[in-house]
């Protein structure tokens, strides 16, 4: 009960007032805007105001240096406020987030104020040894564990649209191709087609899939995938998931269930791995912090890196949370799932192509 | 939606407000943290620096020029900057004078298109349109099957055949002329702005179809590079909107902002949950004014209107100002209220509500708990609350499967409410200056109904300061909490 009929009354009341506000308002005003019967004319557009040159400008020119802009520093001998100011710029668009880039910069500032580094060519070399050490994890194995309860249960979540379900695909091609044998479960009941979807990707890698029907709970697919798996004594089921933004607490609580009915009767959670979307911001930390907790997440999957967004957010998600990047998706091929590898991410962040 | 950054700005344009003069050292302030607050909200470290001179530009001058508080003065500055930022005005749809009025869907892969085509046909027939859905995305794989099954949902038929997107959107087109459909929605396969290939098929399906409508779709939890995919998207094809998808979650959704200020196209509709019905169009002042912390109210109007019946609601105003709002109205008004969608998406667009009442997740079911409660009233106690005696309420309490402090409680509640609205509904009256002579609220502006609830002191409650901090989840009895001023709201907690 609590404060329920409060709430309710006042809101009834604004309503109401409102409503009644502007039903008076808009019949002093003309008669509402019906819209015709027939197609009327006019298919021009209003007349949008244009932005500003000089934003459009400066706009073209940062994106088209964003990977020169660390050589144009490497190219100065003195390390000025504006090289701190092109720093920060570089960093925050990569998705590396104020707050990081804050903290990043601070220490180097300190280490220029000792000495330590003088010119803009060793700044940029500390920059990156830092940022690599910051992703120094040391668990970016998939765990897939022989002496547990059979089958070993890997599950994907993550937000809408960040493509679990392609990522499922080519885990099962590779998992496949170390000689494990994979079951799919299509635990996303809710999207339309996503059974479908996953099914293509099933034929493609050439494991067996189970689905439910439209609608269906997920955790008992999930769980019938499992006993399937453990009858047949499959190594592996990957379970897919609807996608869910992460303040829907039914559809979290939903993916808690999920993954503790996945292994109530045989087979063991080995990983839940998070996806995320490469073109993410800043609302990545909030995904990891929210499935963290959900699911005892085990590994992120950064998707879509083949593209322009760098997913600097990944930085936020390791140093605060403390999981780490285990895969990246580059395509939409089967074969396009790389492991992470830190090095090589930092240094594609400071490519100077 | 926004809700980080409206916090952020209610803080701190808590601190200016009030104020007599701004020092330089205030203005820094504020800048500094409306940059940090824009940037967390991924809106595009070039849109930040050109947005934080500006404001810095009209602060400055506004204060060697104007005697006004300047405190007021940065609101408004900030307020204007936002808006043009979103988009200054609402997109207006116009249909082509020769139909099929044809739009296209673009997007990175998982931004939403297909769903928002559904949405999209969803809302032109809600126009009384008759829309043709054209499943072009034949990458992905179950893609054209998700669009069926979506078109079967809102049933609005949908136009495929593999091979070709090309083709198939060209056969579509034809199709929509046939069969006499007059809107065509084109969905197509995701692509990075960066796939020189694809990004020429999408150029030519372009110019196969040649669209009234380009709309970009774009996730309002994209980072930073979502200025180099519309920029990249708008070369190609020349967009005329952005739907702005997933702005349900938490994200802050400044790229959306961005986006408008690089490409100069306007936000055209937003998604607001994985409902189909949950599309709105976009309305860019609205926005600003939520994220300067004034709610979402314009948006609960329109869908308040839709929703009660005019006549019905007029005379529930009517009563409510006079005093005369029994709780068999109240239980009509649920009713109406039931209609209007969750309980917190509600919730959220009320101005003044504070972020943890948001937050709270109004359970749709306390709505039942109450109807409970007034059902199992006797006519004359919902007439005349103030007869309810003890053993009534227990009979209440029994009847309705609640305790006796529950019944308390909404009755002394609604007492408290009546109160409240009829000493509004007299300051809205006076604010709209043109009460009739029946001392009803005649014609009284919206606007004009805000500012009076702010004076009554609703927007105090919101914030880090304010009167509504420390909310509870529901399921916690408030009591024991001073109240003080606005007793009534206090307790809303």
């Amino acid at each position: 009960m609590n404060s329920a009929p409060v709430i309710l009354l006042v809101l009834v009341g604004l309503v109401v007032l409102f409503g009644v506000g502007v039903v008076v308002y808009n019949r002093r005003k003309a008669a509402p805007q019906e819209l015709p019967e027939v197609p009327i004319e006019v298919v021009v557009n209003e007349p949008e105001p244009e932005p500003a040159p000089g934003v459009v400008r400066r706009f073209a020119r940062a994106a088209g240096v964003f990977n020169g802009s660390f050589a144009v520093l490497r190219g100065k001998d003195k390390i000025t406020s504006e090289t701190w100011e092109e720093l920060e710029e570089t960093l925050l668009r990569a998705d590396v987030g104020l707050s990081t880039t804050t903290a990043l910069l601070e220490s180097l500032k300190s280490r220029v104020g000792r000495k330590d580094i003088s010119s803009p060519h060793e700044l940029l070399d500390a920059l990156q040894g830092e940022m690599a050490g910051q992703l120094s994890s040391n668990s970016r194995e998939l765990h897939f564990d022989s002496s547990v309860k059979m089958p070993n249960i890997w599950l994907f979540v993550g937000v809408n649209g960040v493509g679990k379900t392609t990522t499922i695909g080519k885990v099962a091609f590779a998992q496949k191709a170390l000689g494990r044998s994979v079951l799919l479960a299509a635990g996303d009941t809710f999207r339309a087609a996503a059974g479908e979807q996953l099914e293509t990707w099933a034929q493609r890698a050439e494991v067996p899939i189970v689905r439910g029907s439209d609608g269906a709970d997920p955790s008992a697919v999930i769980f019938d995938a499992v006993q399937s798996a453990a009858a047949n004594s499959r190594d592996l089921v990957l379970g897919d998931t609807a996608g869910r933004l992460q303040n829907k607490s039914n559809l979290m609580e939903e993916l808690k269930k999920v993954r503790r009915v996945a292994e109530k009767e045989a087979g063991t959670v080995t990983e839940v791995l998070l996806v995320i979307d490469a073109t993410t911001g800043q609302n990545g930390l909030s995904q990891a912090e929210q499935f963290a907790l959900a699911t005892n997440v085990t590994g992120v999957v950064l998707t879509k890196l083949d593209g322009s967004a760098k997913g600097g957010i990944v930085f936020a998600i390791e140093t605060q949370l403390g999981i780490p990047v285990k895969l990246v998706g580059l395509g939409e091929t089967i074969g396009d799932l790389v492991p992470f590898n830190p090095e090589e991410y930092v240094r594609e962040l400071f490519a100077e192509a | 939606m926004f809700d980080n950054l409206s916090s952020r700005f209610e803080s701190i344009l808590k601190k200016v407000r009030g104020k007599g003069r701004l020092t330089e050292a205030d203005v820094d302030e504020v800048l500094g943290e409306i940059r940090a607050a824009l940037l967390d909200a991924d809106v595009n470290v070039g849109v930040v620096r050109t947005v934080v001179e500006r404001i810095r530009e009209a602060a400055i001058g506004a204060e060697l020029s104007q005697a006004l508080d300047p405190g007021q003065q940065i609101v408004k500055i900030v307020s204007q900057e936002l808006t043009a930022m979103l988009g200054g005005e609402t997109l207006k749809i116009s249909y082509a004078s020769k139909p099929p009025t044809v739009v296209l869907m673009a997007g990175l892969q998982g931004s939403g298109k297909t769903t928002s085509a559904a949405k999209l046909a969803r809302w032109f027939k809600s126009q009384g349109r008759h829309p043709l859905l054209v499943g072009a995305d034949l990458q992905r794989p179950a893609a054209v099957e998700q669009l069926r099954t979506l078109g079967k949902q809102i049933d609005v038929p949908v136009f495929s055949e593999p091979g070709d997107p090309v083709t198939t959107a060209t056969r579509g087109l034809a199709e929509a002329r046939r069969i006499g459909k007059d809107v065509l929605i084109v969905d197509t396969a995701g692509r990075l702005s960066i796939d020189a290939d694809l990004m020429d098929e999408i150029r030519r399906i372009s110019d196969a179809v040649s669209p009234n409508y380009t709309f970009l779709v774009i996730d309002a939890m994209t980072g930073q590079d979502a200025v180099n995919t519309a920029e990249a998207f708008h070369n190609t094809l020349a967009i005329d909107g952005v739907i702005l998808s997933k702005l349900d979650g938490d994200a802050r959704g400044g790229a959306a902002l961005s986006v408008k200020e690089v490409i100069g196209r306007p936000i055209a509709f937003a998604a607001t949950g994985e409902k189909l019905d949950a599309f709105e169009q976009f309305h860019p002042d609205r926005m600003a004014g939520r994220i300067l912390g004034m709610g979402d109210m314009l948006t609960l109007i329109e869908q308040a209107e839709s929703v009660f019946e005019k006549e019905e609601a007029e005379k529930a105003a009517a009563k409510l100002f006079e005093g005369d709002f029994t709780l068999d109205d109240f239980l009509d008004q649920l009713q109406q209220v039931k209609k209007m969608g969750s309980m917190s998406n509600i919730m959220g667009m009320i101005p003044g509500m504070p972020k943890a009442a948001k937050g709270a997740e109004i359970d749709d079911d306390m709505i039942t708990v109450t109807e409970a409660i007034i059902r199992s009233m006797t006519l004359e106690e919902r007439r005349r609350p103030e007869i309810i005696n003890g053993s009534r309420r227990t009979r209440i309490a029994k009847g309705s499967g609640t305790t006796v402090p529950d019944i308390n409680k909404l009755v002394k509640q609604f007492t408290e409410m009546q109160k409240m609205m009829k000493r509004m509904g007299g300051m809205a009256a006076l604010s709209g200056g043109k009460a009739n002579k029946k001392g009803k609220p005649g014609k009284v502006s919206p606007l004009k109904m805000a500012k009076a609830m702010r004076e009554m002191g609703l927007s105090d409650l919101a914030g880090p300061g304010g009167a509504m901090k420390g909310f509870p989840p529901p399921g916690k009895n408030p009591s024991g909490i001073p109240s003080e001023g606005f007793p009534d709201f206090r307790d809303f907690r």
